[in-house]
């Protein structure tokens, strides 16, 4: 059943793709500005240069001629060039993926660790020390926007303490033990930034829903068969509570990307997210175009993982 | 100063009765900028200035990783498409031009043997060619030796229209001749004064022949070394991500002794000015910070951490305030403020005068900008303390109400101006950017005691400055009464800079607003003024037209100068290393150490 599935799910997937491209493409040739801005404020560097320029990369062609040059391209595996760097699309938006996942799943991975068992003890015993101090610390931690809890750790770990490096290199000139010393070093302040945000909201959810499985009649049977609490928990409980956490999970994917974003420009994470601004920031259209690409097709393809996820946690839930 | 004056300061300077910075800081007075004054002696046949050398270290390397901080990384390597200083300051690692301006405006030698000058011939007499002798030895990173065809084959890629080269209005209208293996010759079509522009700074850098020479016109995006560069500069390329770092080593070969001080460089992109500062002045992370568009008072606190200073270098740009000729309000053939028109209001002498006494610079300076801006009467300017004595400004709301009041525009009932029914409301617009908002605050409240109604208007800087011909905000249409922004002088001589003031560069629909005249104030002496100094002879007579030039600017109103803006950077207490108004960031990156 689930080759079929996923197959027709990926076809699904391809107009979306194709429709959020096309708004995209429009809504970045109505947006002001242009791409050689700074040449035309620079009195050195005559106005023939940008016309050329202009030419050269195809700007001054109407809109929807621009459109099929870039779908086009595209389908055929272009990218397209960067106006600012001269590059291809493809190896800019390579050299940064790595830090970008390594991130964010870091920070994921974070987050998920510490919602799911804080959320499962704080539904245990509802209302006890523990549940109101976690919910506290939960409801912090998603109302803080990140740039300001960046902020806060950057004053207090790097400029008070001088613990902690507030300026992420990819590049990190050691090998061996200090090599991933350092890559840990500068990465806790992003990764604890981004994952106690997820976590505030995972652990919120993750507390109500085993509270509406906890007391089901068939919680109730499996202790009263003589199981132990600790299976009941795992076994029973959770992996019935663990349901609506999937989606969401997956469902916030683009959300967290978005406040990649925001990290990765305070602390010069140098991944797509920050490469997203500075292109959008130069109108650099077909470096723009390229990232929503790969951010759209990184939710259609959570999504898809989340609905597979479905089947393995629930048998009863079928793919038709 | 008249011509027979400078005269007598030049003659003094030859025979040793006046130093070198005297003569330079004279000039400055009246308006000259430093590079234009040396050159001034140069011509005039007084050897250029010794390099006086301050490098310490003894030996080449050891001196571990130099990590510093561009908030806008470079998204470039080939100097030749560099887009802005960004690029360039990146470039300027790996790349190097046959000399460089030094922050006095001297010209330091780098890939020249030396700077030519009137005594050995190496200038001609009638201004008519520079030759340049090139310094042997020098190799490119891969070992391929650096001669006098790489030079030349820099001209032709440049010039070439194909290659879009941001470079090209240097090479275009010179010719450059091989003489022999070491010696190129640069030719001018008429007698140029300022003589040096190609092959020199920001935009003289050098790239290598043998690896460009297949990838020349419009197949100059695809060379590979685009993206890894091969000079003959103090490091090797070592990894290049656009936006984010680049990163370098030592070049054991280098042709200078004992440089490079530091074993490896990282220059590291992205995040914004205020957390740059941070990572120098406060944390110490970083040894180097460009570009510190930050507050001074914050600038100020961050320093008392004592990790690191900020530089402060005088170039030549200038925040100011234009003030339309034509008028913003009426259509002519599908423009507004057209040629055609005329300002109804301002183009009453009393009324910019009046507006030139009610901006309040030196409260601009003091509450805003503090160091890092400075009230000024010029257009043309120089460090704070050379500052022009022919020109004044003041600040004195009295005096605009008594230019007004006999000019014959009386206050109506509404507190208002008029004359002949024409009120003096005007709209003032700038881009979004804190310290111009509060600098529109300053002239409003003035103009408001002066009986001149001012209506504030901000535009997002990526519309304000943008080149889209369809939308009315920018800054070259402007249509409006007032407009302030900084204009950038990004050359040691004045001709380009004073060229914005010309008629036929007035912004027009015909021209797509790019002419640069934005104003579009037209005026034939200063045409006229403007068309001979770029042809004269006489260096001497040159440089007294520019000061006129300068003078007719600010005496018309046609812009009011508020505060000289220098380039700002924050260092690391230990670094040492030597920044210039004239060039790039990274000019000196060769002589940059820290001290122990």
């Amino acid at each position: 059943m689930n080759r079929q599935y996923i197959i027709r799910r990926i076809l699904i997937a391809i107009p979306s793709l194709l429709g959020i491209s096309v708004i995209l493409f429009g809504v970045l040739a109505m947006a002001p500005g242009d791409p050689f801005e700074e040449l035309a404020t620079n009195p050195a560097i005559p106005p023939e240069v940008r016309m050329a320029l202009r030419a050269k990369f195809g700007l001054d062609d109407p809109v929807w001629q621009r459109y099929l040059h870039w779908f086009s391209a595209m389908v055929q595996g272009d990218w397209g060039f960067s106006f600012q760097s001269r590059m291809d699309v493809d190896r800019l938006i390579l050299q940064r993926l790595p830090v970008t996942l390594i991130v964010i799943g870091a920070s994921q991975l974070l987050a998920i660790s510490v919602a799911i068992p804080v959320g499962v003890l704080a539904a245990i015993k509802p209302y006890s020390i523990f549940d109101q101090i976690a919910s506290t610390f939960a409801m912090i931690g998603f109302s803080l926007p990140t740039f300001f809890t960046g902020l806060v750790l950057i004053l207090v770990f790097s400029i008070q303490l001088d613990w902690l490096p507030f300026v992420y290199r990819a590049d990190i000139n050691a090998t061996g033990w200090a090599f991933y010393g350092e890559h840990i070093k500068q990465s806790i302040m992003p990764v604890v930034v981004l994952g106690l945000a997820q976590a505030g909201t995972l652990v919120r959810f993750m507390r109500s829903s085993v509270l509406d499985v906890i007391r089901l009649d068939y919680v109730t049977t499996a202790r009263s068969k003589g199981i132990g609490e600790r299976k009941v928990i795992v076994r029973h409980v959770v992996r019935n509570a663990l349901i609506p956490v999937v989606t969401l999970i997956a469902l916030q994917l683009p959300a967290v990307f978005g406040g990649a974003i925001v990290t990765e420009q305070i602390f010069r994470v140098p991944g797509i997210g920050s490469l997203l601004i500075a292109a959008i920031l130069a109108n650099d259209t077909p470096v723009v175009m390229g990232i929503t690409f790969v951010i759209s097709c990184l939710v259609v393809l959570f999504n898809l993982i989340a609905d597979i996820l479905y089947g393995w946690l629930d048998p009863r839930i079928s793919f038709r | 100063m008249n011509e027979r004056e400078l005269r007598r300061l030049i003659g003094e300077v030859k025979v040793g009765k006046l130093s070198r910075r005297s003569f330079a800081q004279r000039m400055l007075a009246v308006g000259l900028t430093a590079p234009m004054a040396t050159q001034l002696l140069a011509v005039a046949g007084v050897a250029h200035a010794q390099p006086k050398s301050t490098y310490k270290p003894t030996k080449r390397g050891g001196g571990g990783l130099l990590k510093v901080l561009w908030w806008q990384g470079a998204t470039l390597l080939n100097p030749h498409f560099a887009v802005g200083t960004k690029d360039q300051d990146g470039s300027r690692f790996f790349y190097e031009p046959l000399a460089g301006w030094d922050a006095d405006g001297n010209l330091q030698p780098v890939l020249a043997a030396s700077i030519p000058g009137r005594e050995d011939g190496t200038l001609a007499a009638d201004g008519k060619s520079v030759t340049w002798k090139l310094k042997q030895g020098v190799t490119w990173h891969d070992g391929k030796p650096f001669t006098a065809d790489d030079v030349v084959f820099n001209w032709e890629y440049a010039k070439d229209p194909a290659t879009a080269a941001t470079t090209s209005a240097v090479y275009t209208d010179v010719k450059v001749e091989k003489v022999d293996q070491y010696t190129v010759k640069v030719l001018f079509e008429k007698p140029t004064p300022f003589w040096a522009l190609a092959f020199v700074g920001a935009q003289g850098m050098i790239i290598p022949k043998h690896l460009f020479a297949d990838y020349s016109g419009g197949k100059s995006r695809d060379a590979p070394t685009n993206l890894k560069p091969v000079g003959t500069g103090a490091y090797k390329f070592k990894d290049f991500k656009p936006g984010d770092m680049v990163s370098g080593e030592l070049n054991p070969n280098y042709h200078m002794e004992n440089r490079p001080y530091f074993d490896a460089f990282e220059m590291k992109g992205g995040g914004d000015a205020v957390s740059a500062a941070r990572a120098v002045l406060q944390s110490g992370e970083f040894d180097f910070a460009w570009n510190m568009q930050v507050e001074d008072e914050i600038l100020q606190r961050m320093e008392k951490g004592g990790k690191g200073r900020v530089a402060i270098s005088p170039g030549g740009n200038i925040e100011h305030i234009q003030l339309n000729t034509t008028d913003p309000w009426t259509e002519v053939d599908g423009e507004r403020s057209s040629l055609k028109t005329k300002h109804p209001t301002l183009s009453d002498p009393a009324v910019r005068q009046a507006l030139a006494v009610l901006v309040d610079k030196d409260s601009v300076e003091k509450h805003i900008y503090g160091r890092t801006g400075n009230a000024t009467a010029n257009f043309v300017n120089n460090p704070e303390r050379f500052r022009s004595k022919n020109t004044k400004f003041e600040f004195n709301v009295d005096k605009a109400n008594d230019i007004l009041e006999k000019a014959g525009w009386k206050k109506g009932s509404d507190g208002i101006r008029e004359k002949d029914g024409k009120k003096l409301k005007f709209v003032y617009q700038t881009s979004i950017n804190q310290p111009r908002q509060k600098t529109q605050a300053i002239v409003k409240q003035a103009c408001q005691k002066a009986g001149i109604d001012i209506e504030i208007k901000s535009v997002t800087a990526s519309v304000f400055f943008s080149s889209d011909v369809a939308n009315p905000d920018t800054y070259t249409k402007f249509y409006c009464d007032l407009q302030m922004y900084t204009t950038t002088m990004t050359q040691p001589d004045p001709e380009l800079f004073m060229k914005q003031f010309m008629t036929e560069e007035a912004a027009t629909k015909e021209n797509k607003w790019q002419g640069r005249n934005i104003t579009r104030w037209r005026n034939k002496e200063y045409d006229d003024i403007h068309k001979a100094a770029q042809v004269e002879v006489d260096p001497v007579k040159r440089a007294a037209m520019f000061i006129k030039l300068n003078d007719m600017v600010i005496n018309d109103q046609v812009v009011i100068p508020v505060v000289a803006r220098p380039a700002v950077q924050a260092m690391g207490n230990k670094l040492v290393a030597v920044m210039s108004g004239w060039d790039n960031n990274t000019w000196d990156i060769q002589n940059w150490y820290k001290d122990a």
